[in-house]
């Protein structure tokens, strides 16, 4: 069976009925992951790759700096660990999210009252514990020590530091 | 803390089991109450700087109610508030709440620290802990969503100048769960549906609301059976639409067109099968003043088909006021709470069926 969209064969199917009417989708790679399909979904050489002993461990399920949670128990429960875990699994998120939503991809609602600042602060000292985390893990320890320079220039407060990972 | 026995002998009169009060949603004056039970709009909130329930360790679970308790919360949005530990409470204590839909059978499960706090006239409850570190919902008799929208947003707002929401500005309010990320808004309406459910109307509104994005549920909630008729609609998309909007959209449109729709269902059945009506409404009226032992389902089944009769004019001697009340009373842990001590199967069945005939005189 091939793609609606192009010659490739399709390697999604799904029979969807809208107003009463049955509609059967196909779709490649391409193209059902252009729509949200299977977002998870890695060329060949990548899955091969993550077998060789050295790659594995690097590309092994990502945790949250902040809580520990890791994207393999995320999947097991659908829940979150933290609010951290919005940036640590972002990629990942948008697709399902979208699709939750119908479409949704972004807040238009209500913000809470408290200044933006503060929202700001709060999202760089996570991004700057996740970068410290990655140049720890890189072994660039010049760039390390400088990003833990800067998250101490921060000062204490906010999520990254307030939340300890939770004891299983 | 020590964990109680169930022992409903123990306190039939404690907090928050006021029995002697109606739940919120039993009103049978409230606006269209023909149809709609209750109103019903709930926020999905976390505290920012602790890790959400399920991955919390029990002392920041603690931490977390603690600091919900100390919030500022303003007699006038919540009169009366009582908090609930849920480890402290007895299994009975909390199948009664959930009976009166205060909290989820969910949260009545959990053996984590929770805890929930009602408002003196149960029109106001609070989850701790349950999904999110916060559930906070309001709840009106009929159709009344403006209401419980303003009341709720502005109780959420005026506790924000004591806690420290988790929020992200692309996706809003963080929660548990991504399919309740952005406003965390369930707005949902309890609607009474006999006479679509008679004429297989039913599967149309569902395939509507499906289309709509909505969710549409049983009288309990998540994985309940639509027992009595009774069906749950509430929204599922809760990012890249606004509180307003949804709030409009179930206000000018869903509501008014399923309770019209149903009103005509009524009415249709009436003028087409008037005999076949009247046989099931009076069926079940003599089932019910007659029955030695009743099941949940069947008394809930055959009070549904009772309170439509009463809302068209059938029935005169059942104000609808006893008909609402009834749905809570055959409910198993209301029925333990006034025998005053555990009941078996068989005894449930018979204590409600003796209830039920008592309260309609037969």
């Amino acid at each position: 069976m091939k793609c609606d969209h192009c010659d490739k064969p399709a390697v999604v199917h799904e029979t969807v009925i809208k107003n009463g009417e049955k509609k059967e989708i196909h779709l490649c790679q391409a193209h059902a992951a252009s729509v949200g399909y299977l977002p998870d979904l890695q060329p060949l050489d990548k899955i091969l790759a993550n077998f060789s002993p050295t790659a594995k461990k690097a590309a092994a399920s990502p945790a949250c700096a902040t809580c520990g949670m890791t994207l393999a128990q995320f999947r097991q429960h659908g829940n979150l660990g933290c609010e951290a875990c919005y940036s640590t699994f972002e990629k990942m998120l948008e697709p399902l999210i979208e699709r939750a939503h119908a479409g949704g991809t972004r807040h238009v609602g209500r913000s809470p009252r408290r200044s933006a600042e503060r929202i700001d602060l709060r999202e760089l000292r996570m991004k700057l514990v996740r970068e410290l985390d990655e140049a720890v893990a890189a072994e660039q320890y010049e760039r390390a020590a400088r990003l833990r320079d800067r998250l101490h220039g921060l000062g204490e407060g906010g999520a990254a530091s307030a939340a300890e990972p939770a004891s299983e | 803390m020590k964990q109680r026995e169930p022992d409903p002998a123990d306190r039939p009169d404690d907090e928050p089991m006021r029995l002697r009060h109606s739940g919120p949603w039993l009103d049978a004056t409230a606006p269209d109450g023909d149809v709609v039970i209750s109103s019903r709009v709930r926020l999905a909130r976390n505290l920012s700087g602790f890790p959400f329930p399920r991955r919390a360790s029990d002392p920041q679970r603690h931490e977390v109610i603690e600091a919900v308790r100390r919030a500022d919360w303003p007699e006038a949005l919540a009169p009366g508030l009582i908090w609930v530990g849920l480890r402290d409470s007895s299994a009975h204590e909390r199948d009664l709440l959930v009976e009166r839909h205060l909290i989820s059978r969910q949260l009545a499960q959990s053996e984590s620290p929770s805890a929930v706090a009602v408002s003196t006239d149960e029109s106001l409850s609070v989850m701790v802990n349950e999904e999110d570190h916060l559930r906070i919902q309001v709840l009106l008799p009929g159709f009344r969503l403006s209401e419980a929208f303003g009341r709720v947003l502005d109780l959420e707002s005026h506790l924000q100048d004591s806690l420290d929401l988790a929020f992200s500005p692309r996706w809003g309010f963080l929660t548990a769960c991504p399919t309740n990320v952005g406003c965390g808004i369930r707005i949902s309406v309890m609607l009474h549906l006999p006479a679509l459910r008679i004429t297989n109307e039913i599967e149309r509104v569902r395939r509507a609301a499906k289309d709509l994005h909505l969710a549409v549920r049983g009288f309990y909630g998540e994985g309940s059976e639509s027992a009595g008729d009774f069906y749950q609609v509430s929204n599922q998309v809760t990012l890249g639409v606004s509180e307003e909007e949804l709030l409009e959209e179930f206000s000018a449109r869903i509501v008014p067109d399923v309770i019209a729709y149903e009103r005509e269902a009524r009415r249709l059945l009436a003028e087409r099968s008037p005999v076949l009506l009247e046989d099931r409404i009076h069926r079940a009226l003599g089932i019910l003043r007659s029955a030695r032992m009743l099941g949940l389902e069947e008394s809930m089944k055959l009070l549904s088909r009772l309170r439509m009769g009463t809302c068209i004019g059938r029935i005169d001697a059942v104000p609808l006021e006893m008909v609402n009340r009834l749905f809570l009373m055959v409910q198993p842990a209301h029925l333990r709470t006034v025998a005053g001590f555990e009941l078996d199967d068989d005894q449930l069945r018979e204590a409600r069926a003796t209830m039920v005939r008592k309260t309609l005189g037969g």
